[in-house]
């Protein structure tokens, strides 16, 4: 899952397309405004949602068109990435690089990369959280005899 | 008709739930006068046969505090699911999961493993730990199954309320109470509190950092406390932002950080995520060693920002170690 900035990394991804550069196929792109608008929620719910790698890709620093959208991202990232690892989602699943709307080459440098490491990671294993029985409203439930 | 049947459980919890009922203080009385208990292990005997031998519905309402953790809690909040009409999941740990649920960090081995064996008060030259069936010679004996993970009340049975706060404070049950016998209900799968953050009440709220502020992040036993201003422009953990209203701001007035004992507003997902978002904005730092500085010294994020909520997160636990 990429989550892209409208003004730079979207552009650039835009560049790489216009231009037939190949890059794997692997990566949804959702086009946000700035990378500052990206809540951590979005990442968490990627995973949740079975994405096997989340990248996010915004304006270099001091690039940005709201001035210090990037800044916000970078610091929330590398918190993130932190708290992830504690879920157990390992560091190559989470990544947070700068692309201009120029750097077509870049673009196709970085998801290459990032493809590849999830790939040698593999799948994403969320244990499906099954509720312990049948969630009702208990109608169903055998009663056993308590001592 | 006689006077509306009220049960009380526990589940995965420490039993101040329970307490907090007791310390209605005079209240009580009034609560006693209108409703007939038919189950509260803290203050009264009645046994799992009293509830069986009652009608489906019979109950009005059965308040269940604690997790889900084992098989005989999620036995007990079936049954209780079935005999009431209305269940309300009272407190952080049924609403949440609660601190019980920082549990999800790992699984039943490693608890077992650590609690039965490797714990320093610990002695156990057998190595025994918990089984499902043990034979002796005057039968057999069983345990509930233990989980390797904890659910909050309404990932088990449908839930018709939430009452929020470890433990709720006496001016929400009895609202809550009196909201139920009343019949005055909001709709159904409402948390029984404001749905405003505790920053839009808090009185240190003039101190809030509205930019970037803050250079280290320290725990509350690092530094001396100033008892007026925010704590988060004292670079201390206060989760107010991302925390429900209606608590009476109990820690704040003793000089002690917001821990986000009443869960999100409505508005946001997973508690945790969202407070990760306003601490990071406040940290004032551009450069990318800086940055990793600060948030480094924050010892244990998921554990801290999660510290009521992780059953109810997104992620639910964690997700590389081995669980059923």
């Amino acid at each position: 899952m990429g989550f892209l900035c409208n003004w730079c990394s979207y552009a650039g991804a835009d560049a790489a397309g216009s231009a037939r550069k190949i890059y794997p196929h692997n990566v949804n792109v959702i086009r946000v405004m700035c990378t500052g608008r990206i809540d951590p929620q979005f990442v968490m719910k990627a995973f949740q949602s079975g994405a096997d790698g989340v990248i996010i890709l915004g304006c270099h620093p001091g690039d940005c068109h709201y001035k210090e959208g990037n800044y916000k991202a970078l610091r929330r990232f590398h918190l993130l990435k932190r708290m992830l690892k504690q879920f157990g989602i390992e560091e190559d699943r989470f990544r947070l690089d700068w692309v201009s709307a120029s750097e077509a080459d870049k673009f196709v440098a970085v998801i290459q990369d990032m493809v590849s490491k999830v790939k040698a990671l593999g799948p994403l294993r969320l244990t499906p959280l099954r509720p312990p029985m049948e969630k009702g409203r208990g109608a169903d439930v055998q009663v056993k005899a308590h001592g | 008709m006689g006077k509306p049947k009220i049960a009380f459980y526990w589940c995965a919890s420490c039993g101040g739930c329970e307490e907090s009922i007791v310390d209605l203080a005079e209240d009580i009385l009034k609560v006693v006068e209108a409703v007939e208990f038919v189950m509260f292990p803290v203050a009264m005997d009645f046994k799992v046969k009293d509830v069986e031998a009652l009608q489906d519905g019979e109950i009005a309402v059965s308040f269940i505090n604690g997790g889900i953790r084992t098989e005989e809690q999620e036995h007990m909040a079936n049954l209780l699911r079935r005999k009431s009409g209305l269940v309300v999941a009272y407190g952080a740990c049924a609403h949440l999961g609660g601190t019980p649920g920082l549990a999800n960090f790992f699984n039943r081995d490693i608890i077992f493993d650590y609690v039965y064996k490797k714990s320093p008060s610990v002695e156990n030259p057998h190595q025994i730990t918990p089984k499902l069936k043990t034979t002796i010679k005057q039968g057999e004996l069983t345990l509930p199954k233990f989980y390797d993970t904890v659910y909050t009340l309404d990932q088990v049975i449908d839930v018709d309320y939430y009452l929020p706060g470890c433990a709720p404070p006496p001016d929400l049950i009895m609202k809550a109470i009196e909201a139920i016998l009343s019949g005055n209900l909001p709709p159904k799968g409402s948390v029984l509190a404001p749905d405003k953050s505790l920053c839009d009440t808090c009185r240190r709220k003039p101190t809030k950092p509205e930019k970037a502020v803050i250079k280290k992040i320290s725990r509350v036993h690092e530094i001396l406390l100033d008892p007026e201003r925010c704590f988060l422009d004292q670079g201390v953990i206060c989760m107010g932002p991302a925390t429900r209203d209606g608590c009476g701001s109990r820690c704040i007035n003793a000089n002690m950080p917001c821990l986000g004992c009443f869960g999100s507003t409505s508005r946001v997902e997973d508690q945790g995520a969202k407070f990760l978002s306003a601490l990071a904005s406040i940290i004032d730092a551009d450069g990318e060693d800086e940055i990793k500085k600060i948030t480094d010294s924050i010892a244990d994020p998921a554990g801290t920002f999660y510290f009521y909520s992780l059953p109810a997160s997104m992620m639910r636990r964690r997700i590389d170690i081995p669980n059923e």
